[in-house]
Order: C-alpha cells, then structure tokens, then sequence
C-alpha cells in the first residue's frame, strides 16, 4: 500500500515536478485560449458559409467541415508538423498544434452553430428585415443571441474537448502539461508527475463537465 | 401611397400570385380576404421584399420598392410597417429593448430617443406597464400589440397586417383589433390579411377578394358582404358563414 502511494501520490515528487508542471500548465492554457478562440471565429463563419444560399460557398464550405470532422486530430497535427515541411512550410510546435487544432475544431464549432443559427425560427430574421435591420445586425442582435443559447451545452462540450485535445500536443515535443508531466516521470523515475497533471486537468474540465450536465437538466426541464 | 402593378410571383414552376394589381390610398384601409393558399401573405410579403416578386412594381409614395437593394431596401423596410400572425417578438430581449431595437440599429435614434418613442408606443397599444417584461410572459394579444408597437416606433407610412389575430384565443382577439381601428381613426394607412369579417364590415374603406393568385373582386364591405358578384366569392362567404349565406 505504502509503495503504491510512493509510486502515484508521492507528495515530495509532486512538489519536485511542479515548476515543470506549471510551465506545462500554462502552455496549454494559451494553446487552449488561442485555439477556442480562433474555432469559435472560425465555425461561426463556416457556419454562416454552409448557411449561405450561394452554392459556390455552400459546397465547398460543407466539405470542409466534413473533412476535418472525420479526420482524426492527431493525423493532422502529425501532417501539419512533419508533412508540410517537405513542401517548404515548417512551423513551430506550437504554430503546428495551433493550426492543426484550428482546423479539427472550427469544423466542429461549425456544426454547433449551424445547428443553432438553425434551431431559431425563421420569423426572427423576417421581423428583424421588416423593421429595416441590415442582414449583419440581425445576425448579432437577433440570430446569434438565440442560437448561441440554444446550443450553449454543445458550445461548452466542445470546449472541453479542445482542453483535452490539446494533450496530443506532447506528440510534436510541445511541453504542454502532459508533454511536461511525462518528463518529470522520466526524470524522477515514478508516476506521481502524471497522476497529477491528471488531477490538473480534472480540476479544470469537472466544474465545466458539472455546468454542462446542470444546464442540460435545466434545459429538460424547460 | 403604395400602389401594386402586374405583380407576379412564382415558387419554382408554380405560378402563386398572377398579375397583382391594388393600391391603397392614404388614411385607406384595405382589407384582403380569400381562401388559405390563395397568395394573399404572398402579396404582402412582396410588398417588403420578404418574398422576392417575379415580375411586376411595388411603389410606396411613388418610390420603387421593387428597385431597391441592400442598405437603400434596409431604409425602405423602415417605412412599411409589417405584423405577422406568429408576433415574432425577440424572445431574448424585453418588451422595451424589442421596441428599441430597430430605432437605435436601422434609424439610428439616440438610446433615450428610442426609450422614449418606444414608451409612448406602449403607452398607445396599453402595455407602457410591461415594458421590462420578457414576450414569453405576456398573452398572445399583448404580445401582438407590443409587435404592432415595435413597428410603429419607426414611424411607417403603412402597416402591413398578415392575419394579426389567426393565432389567438378568441377573447384576446378584440383587444388587438382595438388597437388597429384606433390606428385607422388616426389616419393609417393600412393593409390587412385577416379572416375577421366583422372588423371589416365595420372598419375597411375597401375589401379585395384574392383566390388562385389573382384578385377575383374588389370594392366596399357593403358591396362585397352584402352583394358578392363572383360565383367563386359567393361560395367563400358561403363557406365562411353558413348561416348567413344567401
Ligand atoms: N416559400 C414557398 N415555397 C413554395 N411555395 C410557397 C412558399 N410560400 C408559399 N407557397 C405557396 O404559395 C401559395 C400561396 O401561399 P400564401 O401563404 O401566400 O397563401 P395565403 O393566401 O396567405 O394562405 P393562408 O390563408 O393559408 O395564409 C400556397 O399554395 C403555398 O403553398
Ligand atoms: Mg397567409
């Protein structure tokens, strides 16, 4: 007993490996701020391109997404960062992972907002253009405040995968917190470095994962 | 004021408005009736660009609005009022900011500009009193007066009306048809779509019959109700009121 408690919960190697481990923490905090934003940016204008009535958008917007829905992340983090150099592009880890995530998850976030710019009834844009609002402002002042509402549960799950995408980072040598965590295991010779970085991520994906699953019921209820 | 020239309208290959020709005058009230899928929300959708026409002119105040694009047809809309059988109230904002909104985004009125319009159009349709109250907590007539409020706040040179009380409970129709007659009595000028026959005995100046896309007959209530020439007509109102058919 006390030997599993030295291998997984040593509390001296936690404390050892956590300057590591927070430089870790932070790298995935960015990675995650950078690529939430840039998914959300970039599903809501896939969304609004699959949306379109104009087909020569429509089309090739849908392949799109479809393509980077179906293929697996860390297959095009890998071609991102050791394909591309071989026609001239090489990027950093970090720009890597940013782009390849970039791509994967605005197609999801794309899927999430085209099902709530669809889920408003089409009444409110007409009312919003019959009282001489602009396509642009019904958008922001009428369709996105209800669609983003509605798909509020999606939106957040969504976000939980990306902090838990971010974890294939360490595959390219980005010293993310797992990248990290694992180094410090190498290093010490003993698994606590991991256990933590797991209780790492728990800590910031369970009050989400909670949110979620409260606003669902809240929803069900409704 | 708005005049409808040859207007013709075609979903695909089915052809549902065929050769629209009506005008209303100012302060004129004129009422549409005609069977369910005869064209008549078509008509007035066409009268806003909601619907785009196939053919045909749209004038209001002898401007095209068959003509208009983009941010000239957003100014055009400001113009013509439209309420709708669904009220489509902004289920997110309160009764005050839905009053707002357009005001302050599409006419570019000051904030307190917009309250205070927007408060005295409450105020007229008798719901100043719900005004930070959120759609989903009013009853359907309320929340279709606060619609008609909505688009009166933009001051419009017409209302268009597509069957404003087809979705209430029968005691909350009166009070929506009160709000409409007091708008004629201050001089309105107004289309309507609507099955409510007394209200147009009472309040039309002219009633148009729409069937299969074109308009069949037209002419004051008295002549219309009480004298129907058109076969397809007489079998409407026969329809409509058993009771009261010849
Ligand atoms: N977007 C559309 N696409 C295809 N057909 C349409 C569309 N909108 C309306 N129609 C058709 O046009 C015809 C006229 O419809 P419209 O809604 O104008 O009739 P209406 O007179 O308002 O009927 P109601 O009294 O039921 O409201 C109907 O046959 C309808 O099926
Ligand atoms: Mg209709």
């Amino acid at each position: 007993m006390s030997n599993f408690i030295d291998l997984f919960f040593n509390l001296d190697i936690m404390a050892q490996a956590w300057p590591l481990l927070l430089k870790g923490l932070i790298i995935t905090l960015k990675l995650c701020a950078v690529v939430i934003l840039l998914g959300l940016a970039g599903g809501l204008l896939l969304a609004l391109g699959a949306l379109s009535p104009r087909k020569w958008l429509k089309w090739p917007t849908i392949g799109f997404i479809d393509l980077f829905r179906a293929l697996p992340p860390l297959v095009v983090l890998i071609f991102v960062y050791s394909g591309l150099p071989f026609a001239g592009l090489e990027l950093t880890p970090f720009m890597a992972v940013v782009l390849a995530f970039f791509l994967n998850n605005s197609a999801y976030f794309a899927e999430v907002f085209r099902a709530g710019i669809q889920s408003v009834p089409k009444g409110q844009p007409e009312a919003a253009q019959a009282t001489g609002l602009s396509q642009v402002q019904s958008l922001v002042h009428v369709i996105l405040p209800q669609a983003i509402r509605n798909v509020l549960p999606d939106l957040l799950s969504n976000t939980v995968e990306v902090v838990k995408l971010t974890s294939l980072a360490s595959v390219v040598s980005l010293s993310e917190l797992l990248y990290s965590a694992n180094m410090a295991r190498s290093i010490t010779y003993n698994s606590s470095p991991l256990v933590l970085a797991a209780l790492i991520y728990l800590a910031i994906l369970w009050p989400l994962v909670r949110l979620i699953s409260r606003y669902q019921r809240g929803l069900a209820e409704h | 004021m708005l005049e409808i020239n040859q207007l013709e309208k075609c979903f695909g290959t089915t052809q549902v408005l065929k050769s629209i020709d009506l005008s209303v005058k100012p302060g004129e009230l004129v009422f549409v009736i005609g069977p369910s899928g005869s064209g008549k929300s078509t008509m007035l959708r066409c009268c806003n660009r909601l619907e785009e026409p196939t053919s045909g002119s749209i004038l209001l105040d002898s401007e095209h609005v068959t003509e208009c694009h983009g941010r000239a047809l957003d100014k055009m809309r400001l113009k013509i009022g439209m309420v709708f059988q669904g009220f489509h109230l902004y289920p997110h904002k309160s009764v005050l900011a839905n009053v707002m909104l357009a005001q302050v985004k599409a006419l570019k009125r000051s904030k307190p500009e917009a309250k205070a319009r927007a408060m005295e159009m409450l105020e007229h349709v008798g719901l100043a009193h719900k005004a930070d109250a959120m759609p989903s907590e009013l009853s359907g007539g309320q929340q279709q007066r606060v619609a008609i409020a909505r688009a009166l706040a933009l001051d419009p040179k017409v209302m268009l009306f597509d069957e404003p009380t087809s979705a209430l409970d029968p005691e909350l129709v009166g009070s929506v048809l009160k709000v409409m007659k007091q708008l004629r009595q201050e001089g309105m000028t107004m289309l309507v779509v609507s099955h409510e026959m007394e209200f147009a005995r009472e309040a039309a100046d002219r009633v148009v019959f729409m069937d299969g896309g074109v308009v069949v007959e037209a002419g004051p209530p008295e002549d219309i109700f009480g004298n129907p020439k058109s076969e397809r007509l007489r079998a409407f109102l026969s329809r409509l009121q058993p009771t009261t058919a010849a």
